[in-house]
């Protein structure tokens, strides 16, 4: 069979190459029509001038030039740039963090952690259009759930998504809610396939529950963490539908909840009471956003992956 | 079979021929719209018109107002989209415009042009060409609802002065009554809300020399103006800055607020929610007695027809149809909207107090004059209103953000 094989493969090697290449293209097909092709048209729109809602002519890096140095454009890119670094680090700290402890609590399987892993997970299949909505009727500032259970302890109406201090925590606090059972699995996932073996005999060294996990566990869920971090990292900067249902197109109040993805869509698109279209500039910052994206996520992946490796 | 039978047969069948003809000859247009709520009343509306013109029926179709000229843009550039374009006015269509995706209107092809008055066409007109490209639909008036019942509940009058206001604010306050239902939580909304106070304080002759360059926004009597907007916050709800427009429009309806800044496009939606509500429309506070009592006014767009429609004469017959008296008088009674069409009979009490109270009115600043590139007048402001309101910034922070970003593309600003 296996000379078979090969005196096939030696005489019609094209034949094999043609099979493969007929397997790759109809994915190939899709991916340059649907993928590559939207991003280099808007690399190519970035580097136009619009008139109306068609391009006119050419500019360079212009449009570059007035997001990231002209005021007000600049104003607003680092102002939004500057919540999506918050966010992400945010994430890492309340989301990520509480998803480990919450994975490690689920792991010493205490009795009824089956209700609880089905608890943390259930918001998760939840639109995020159902859930922003959700917290914007909990956060009311006369009506909502949050500050009439505060009024129990005497505490005022607090305009929790009107004021410019608590804005942007609170919808983050709606993304954590929302998402926190993801990175939960995925942790609790990583933390099962640790050998029972290196646990016990860590236990029996006298490690206690810290040491356990910073020492024993923690290192070897490296694969889990890289997944958790990327994606905490490509959410955070692609962030949109939280925010725009909580906060709106603006970033409302004064820009407080503003991010990239939002003043992308604004600029790009306008909206009916602010302002008017510009895919010029929406593109430049659409090309900003994929570049930190992917150059950010590309970097944190070779640091990440080499220290899985390391282990 | 007799012969009668088989003469009803063949009868029967001329007819259905006669019929099936008809059909093939008749012309479907689509008109475009982000008004989903008046779907029936636009029904109707298209059923008279194809009474009239029985070989064209008209489709309406709506999309989220959010995402309106997305969809209309995105559609427009692929050759796409409706017949008839429902449009907002001033900047938003000139963009439109600009690309060349409306077809111009002129006396020949919409002959009805000639019923609208000359400001409400400027909605709709181009300011390069001087052609119109949407031919105006409604008029939209900001200012003051007045909850009447609340009112005689506390025994108090509507005010008519500033200071009116606040003595009155006070004393609804002290009677449990929000004196405004108005909050911070809504960009758009906040924009009318300072319409509506700033523009009694400014008056026309402001208007004037900031049109002709004379001045800015930086001048002292517009920051004066921003000045009295503080004053509010004590008399609007608790967390006012996270209220946004549609719980400002409960706390109306529902008699727990006895005041809100808004406009009339709202009449015939709280009529809605609430049937037995008692409730007035008012020009908002003026700063002193014996002032002209101002409401802002705009006209809020119009209808334009597709430049690559197949079907552009029909699409040019219904818009003519939608500026005839005909047409505005039932608009007007079906939506609750000021039709602009010359000779409308507006037979709503409240709506013909409405008109009435457009004959002095002050024009929306931003959306008027300033929002026709980029960075637009209603975004600066819609920035900074809540800062301002808040605290973090003053109302001459806000003016001067709002005159050097409009210097721009503004050129009478530019170096002031």
């Amino acid at each position: 069979m296996n000379n078979g094989r090969r005196h096939t493969k030696k005489a019609f090697p094209w034949r094999r190459s043609l099979w493969i290449a007929s397997l790759l293209a109809p994915a190939l097909v899709v991916m340059v029509l649907l993928v590559l092709w939207p991003l280099l048209s808007a690399f190519r729109l970035a580097f136009y001038e619009f008139n109306g809602l068609q391009p006119t002519g050419f500019i360079g890096f212009e449009n570059f030039r007035k997001v990231l140095f002209e005021q007000p454009y600049s104003g607003w890119t680092y102002n939004a740039l500057k919540h999506n670094i918050i966010a992400f680090v945010a994430l890492m700290v309340f989301e990520n963090g509480t998803a480990f402890l919450l994975a490690y609590a689920l792991l010493k399987a205490l009795p009824g952690h089956r209700i609880h892993q089905v608890i943390v997970f259930l918001p998760v299949v939840l639109s995020a259009v159902i859930v922003g909505f959700l917290w914007k009727l909990f956060l009311h500032p006369l009506f909502g759930l949050v500050n009439q259970t505060l009024a129990l302890v005497g505490i005022g109406a607090i305009p929790w998504l009107g004021n410019e201090h608590t804005a942007l925590g609170s919808v983050l606090f709606a993304n954590v809610w929302h998402w926190l059972g993801f990175p939960t699995l995925v942790l609790l996932a990583g933390m099962q396939r640790v050998s029972k073996e290196v646990i016990e005999a860590a236990r029996l060294d006298g490690a206690g529950d810290y040491v356990l996990m910073t020492k024993i566990i923690w290192p070897l869920i490296a694969p889990s963490v890289t997944i958790v971090t990327i994606l905490t990292f490509i959410g955070s900067f692609n962030w949109f539908e939280i925010p725009y249902v909580m906060a709106g197109l603006t970033g409302s109040p004064g820009g407080a909840t503003d991010v990239l993805g939002l003043y992308f869509y604004r600029t790009a698109f306008g909206s009916t009471t602010t302002g008017i279209q510009d895919f010029g500039q929406g593109s430049a910052l659409a090309v900003m956003m994929f570049i930190i994206v992917a150059g950010v996520t590309a970097i944190a992946l070779r640091y990440l992956r080499r220290r899985e490796i390391e282990l | 079979m007799s012969r009668r039978r088989i003469g009803l047969a063949l009868a029967a069948a001329s007819f259905a021929w006669g019929l099936a003809a008809s059909a093939a000859h008749a012309t479907d247009i689509s008109f475009w719209t982000w008004r989903q709520e008046d779907k029936a009343a636009y029904n109707e509306l298209f059923a008279d018109f194809t009474k009239e013109n029985p070989d064209i029926h008209v489709k309406f179709e709506s999309f989220p107002d959010e995402n309106y000229p997305t969809i209309v843009s995105t559609a427009l550039a692929a050759g796409k989209g409706g017949d008839v374009i429902h449009t907002h006015a001033y900047g938003w269509l000139e963009q439109f415009v600009k690309a060349g995706y409306f077809e111009p209107q002129d006396l020949t092809t919409v002959p009805s042009l000639a019923n609208q008055p000359a400001d409400a066409l400027v909605a709709g007109t181009y300011r390069a060409d001087k052609k119109v490209y949407s031919l105006p639909f409604a008029s939209q008036t900001l200012g003051l609802f007045i909850n009447k019942d609340v009112f005689a509940q506390a025994g108090l009058t509507p005010p008519t002065t500033w200071d009116e206001f606040i003595t009155v604010s006070k004393a609804l306050k002290e009677k449990g009554f929000y004196p405004l239902a108005n909050g911070m939580g809504t960009s758009w909304f906040n924009e009318m809300f300072v319409a509506i106070f700033t523009n009694p304080f400014l008056g026309q002759d402001f208007v004037g020399d900031l049109t002709s360059g004379k001045t800015t926004f930086k001048d002292p009597r517009y920051v004066a103006a921003l000045g009295k907007l503080l004053e509010l916050r004590d008399y609007m709800p608790p967390g006012f800055e996270g209220i946004d427009y549609e719980t400002a429009g409960q706390l109306f309806i529902t008699g727990k607020a006895a005041m809100l800044a808004g406009g009339s496009f709202d009449i015939a939606t709280y009529r809605t929610q609430n049937p037995a509500i008692n409730m007035d429309f008012i020009a908002p506070p003026t700063a002193k007695a014996g002032d002209t009592p101002q409401v802002t006014k705009f006209f809020d767009g119009g209808y334009a027809v597709n430049a690559k429609s197949a079907n552009k004469e029909a699409a040019l017959k219904l818009v003519n149809w939608m500026g005839t008296k005909e047409f505005g008088d039932k608009f007007s009674a079906l939506l609750g909207n000021i039709s602009p069409i010359k000779g409308v009979v507006i037979k709503d009490e409240l709506l013909a107090h409405v008109a009435k109270l457009n004959e002095t009115a002050m024009p929306h600043i931003n959306v008027v004059y300033f929002r026709f590139e980029k960075p637009t007048g209603s975004e600066l402001l819609q920035g900074d209103i809540t800062k301002m309101m808040s605290g973090s910034i003053t109302p001459d922070q806000l003016a001067a953000d709002l005159t050097d970003g409009l210097a721009k593309w503004y050129k009478p600003f530019q170096g002031k």
